[in-house]
């Protein structure tokens, strides 16, 4: 059996493998999945020197700890948190040696909600269509991390490249979600869209890897006919029944059949996967590009 | 045809029914295939939509819908997917009762009608598959089960379903088919995919 594995000593609350999605089989039922946020993941890909979509440890609130049975490089960045290499600080947001056998501890988030964890050579379990993140919603790809299990670590094909200093972006106060209107912005009142552009709403904690819920003010519907599933892309805001808009993150289903108000811009989904239950989230509306 | 903006980078095309989703869907897969269509990451087929995302100027493919014209229907023979299925579901008495027929005649109408596989979700593999006449449309259970077998053979509303793995789910289970669905290390992964054609081939053993 290979040493160039882990093996995983705290599993911590949530931990998943993830790069950067599941592509090109959405119209199967396939999620997109990957690294909820993709900037992080990118960032501590090119520490440890490894092409930007690698396979790389996604953790929750409260990170976690592995043994690497070969010496290997490690970086941790995304939420800001404590790193220790056989209990003595290392540095976060930096390559990292840990010896073979040394324990690599990724402690509790100071702020954020998900740390990124990146090895030399990447996390090298088998891809499932193309792409080894943990999908939640229908299982497939690695499960979460247990203690015990064994992730095998691909070969370092380069040498790591330290940074001078790596920018961090803080965990918002606030959470602005830039939104544009529709498709089904019509099944709605005049009020809800004005609800929804106008007041305040909070992270929800029963958010996770499929959607960011929030709570506020309810929104009401104009139509209340039953909407036939259609397709739904990532940052979708869907509104369930109970009014209370939910952002879809990376694991959503790719077909709905809650009508969806508005849609995310993509660059903000990063800060929305960083941002901590009870953060107020506030919705803003910028308008279509015309056309030509 | 309706094309509305999501986000930045898709484009929600609604058409009038089913079936002018259906064509719509393959003049996408036929223009992809010869190369003129521009890039798209996915293409997602529904009830009455079809969904395109990641496009780079969703807003000029938009305009450009304009000028499609519906080319002669695809003339192909396209591969049936032949399922055998124990008709043995514990809500077969039920849909027999909601159909207004005897048990014994649900495997009889529901293996002569030649299905589609209009379009996919809710699990990996799972098709919403359209072909049963309209008046043998049955409503979901009230109470969803918590966990209903795989190969369970489904309906709802006006769909057939198989459940690809273990899952909860209110569809009303008339029957068992043994053939393994989605195998993601299987290519394809999916046997069902849109626009794939099935027949349920009533069997005693099941097999």
């Amino acid at each position: 059996m290979t040493d160039r594995a882990l093996s995983v000593v705290r599993s911590g609350a949530l931990t998943t493998v993830q790069d950067l999605g599941r592509y090109g089989h959405a119209h199967l039922g396939v999620p997109r999945s990957g690294a909820l946020d993709p900037p992080a993941l990118r960032l501590v890909n090119r520490l440890v020197g490894n092409p930007e979509g690698a396979a790389a440890l996604e953790t929750t609130l409260d990170g976690c700890a592995v043994r690497p049975r070969c010496a290997v490089t490690a970086a941790v960045a995304g939420a800001p948190c404590p790193v220790l290499v056989d209990g003595r600080p290392a540095p976060w947001g930096a390559p990292v040696r840990v010896p073979a056998g040394a324990l690599l501890e990724v402690g509790r988030a100071v702020s954020g909600v998900r740390s990124y964890v990146a090895f030399g050579g990447g996390v090298a379990v088998e891809p499932v269509l193309g792409s080894r993140s943990t999908d939640l919603l229908s299982g497939l790809g690695p499960a979460p991390l247990r203690v015990g299990t064994v992730l095998p670590l691909g070969p370092a094909t380069a040498r790591a490249v330290p940074a001078d200093g790596v920018p961090t972006q803080a965990p918002p106060d606030e959470l602005v979600l830039r939104i544009r209107l529709g498709p089904r912005d019509g099944w709605f009142t005049s009020t809800a869209l004005r609800t929804l552009a106008t007041r305040p709403y909070r992270v929800s904690a029963a958010s996770n890897r499929i959607g960011l819920r929030t709570e506020g003010p309810p929104l009401e519907r104009a139509v209340s006919a039953e909407l036939p599933s259609e397709g739904m892309v990532t940052g979708a805001v869907q509104v369930p029944p109970d009014g209370r808009p939910l952002v879809f993150l990376a694991d959503h289903p790719t077909t709905g059949g809650y009508p969806v108000i508005a849609v995310v811009a993509e660059r903000d989904l990063a800060a929305a996967a960083q941002a901590v239950p009870g953060t107020p989230v506030r919705f803003v509306v910028v308008r279509h590009r015309s056309s030509g | 045809m309706r094309a509305l903006p999501v986000g930045d980078r898709a484009l929600l095309v609604e058409l009038a029914d089913g079936e002018e989703t259906a064509a719509f869907h393959a003049e996408l897969l036929r223009r992809r295939a010869a190369g003129v269509l521009p890039p798209v990451r996915e293409i997602v087929p529904a009830a009455r939509t079809v969904l395109l995302d990641g496009l780079d100027d969703p807003a000029g493919f938009a305009t450009g819908l304009h000028g499609w014209r519906a080319e002669a229907p695809d003339t192909r023979v396209p591969d049936t997917v032949e399922l055998p299925v124990r008709y043995d579901g514990p809500d077969l008495a039920e849909v027999a009762a909601l159909w207004g027929v005897p048990p014994e005649e649900v495997a009889r109408i529901h293996s002569a009608a030649e299905f589609r596989v209009a379009f996919c979700g809710f699990a990996p593999g799972f098709g919403y598959l359209t072909g049963l006449p309209a008046r043998y449309a049955v409503p979901r259970r009230p109470t969803p089960r918590t966990a209903v077998p795989p190969g369970s053979v489904a309906l709802a509303g006006p769909y057939t379903g198989v459940y690809p793995r273990s899952s909860p789910g209110g569809w009303q289970l008339i029957g068992t088919t043994d053939t393994v669905l989605w195998d993601p290390a299987r290519v394809p992964a999916a046997l069902l995919a849109p626009g794939t054609r099935v027949r349920f081939v009533p069997t005693a053993a099941g097999r």
